[in-house]
């Protein structure tokens, strides 16, 4: 697992945002919206060659960052979009909101902790479920989560 | 999309849809709980087998479902997890381990006529719960 990435990932989305090529975005409000976006992010991650057991792992984590954005902030955003280093390419997974933010981040990434409205499985686990991992947390600011899951099958071209 | 419940003898099953909101495993955990005293059933089976994503929220209200379910009376059994849906548990972290599961819905069923079954007083209940059944039809 790549849990720790030499460079950050909000750092380089921040210099040169990746190939927004078949970039998906969907507005986070609402329950449904959490269905809308693993769907899509299945779907995405079915384009991109990854396996059913892997679209699963992608569509279970991106459920897992959308509630948090209707649990916590209210509101939000999901950004989805196929990224390629080649020979290799993957999923980018970006969970974006204005909320009050997370006061102890590493108390959140604790297995087992909980603000009492989940299982306390939520963060931990999608940095267990995905190969990158990466939270950024403001108070008052909003929090975005970057989490990229590696394809296991390399592009050969069109 | 709401989750269709079944009245099967003196079970009730509910059959998972791929796409279920937060909203629908609420209603169906509200609806289950009602149901299992008006039709006085005996054992409820949900069947997983089409759900694209069990994450930590549906994990948690299948639990509390399933205690809500035992409270009034009744046993819940958990059928048709699909592989990949149990790798991506795993590596969550979700665990159900206070809730009955079993492979498929037959499984499930054969679950429940043993469980139902094993008791004089409890195949009395059963039997007239049967009874109570064909009086509806």
């Amino acid at each position: 697992m790549r849990n720790e990435p030499q460079e950050s990932l909000i750092s380089k989305l921040a210099k040169a945002p990746i190939s927004v090529n078949g970039e998906i975005r969907i507005p986070i409000s609402s329950d449904a919206d959490i269905v809308i976006a693993r769907q899509q992010g299945r779907a995405m991650a079915e384009q991109l060659g990854f396996s059913a057991s892997d679209m699963t792992i992608i569509a279970t984590a991106i459920s897992e960052v959308a509630r948090n954005i209707i649990n916590f902030a209210r509101r939000g955003e999901m950004i989805m979009s196929p990224f390629q280093r080649s020979p290799r390419r993957g999923i980018l997974v970006v969970a974006r909101d204005q909320g009050p933010g997370i006061p102890d981040i590493h108390l959140a990434m604790q297995d087992g902790y909980s603000t009492g409205k989940g299982l306390g499985m939520g963060l931990p686990g999608c940095r267990r479920l995905m190969d990158e991992f990466e939270i950024q947390s403001d108070v008052g600011k909003g929090t975005t989560v970057v989490m990229k899951k590696w394809s296991p099958e390399y592009d050969t071209g069109p | 999309m709401e989750v269709p419940i079944l009245k099967q003898g003196s079970y009730l099953i509910a059959t998972f849809q791929a796409a279920l909101t937060d909203e629908d495993l609420l209603k169906l955990q509200d609806a289950l709980v009602m149901q299992v005293g008006k039709y006085r059933s005996r054992g409820v089976i949900i069947d997983v087998t089409a759900l694209d994503v069990m994450d930590s929220f549906a994990a948690r209200t299948l639990r509390s479902l399933a205690y809500m379910v035992r409270l009034r009376g009744a046993d819940t059994v958990i059928v048709g997890i699909q592989p990949e849906v149990a790798f991506a548990m795993v590596q969550l972290g979700l665990t159900l381990e206070s809730v009955r599961i079993a492979l498929d819905l037959e499984e499930g069923l054969a679950i429940m006529d043993q469980r139902t079954k094993t008791g004089k007083g409890l195949a009395l209940v059963d039997q007239r719960a049967k009874r109570g059944v064909l009086r509806e039809k």
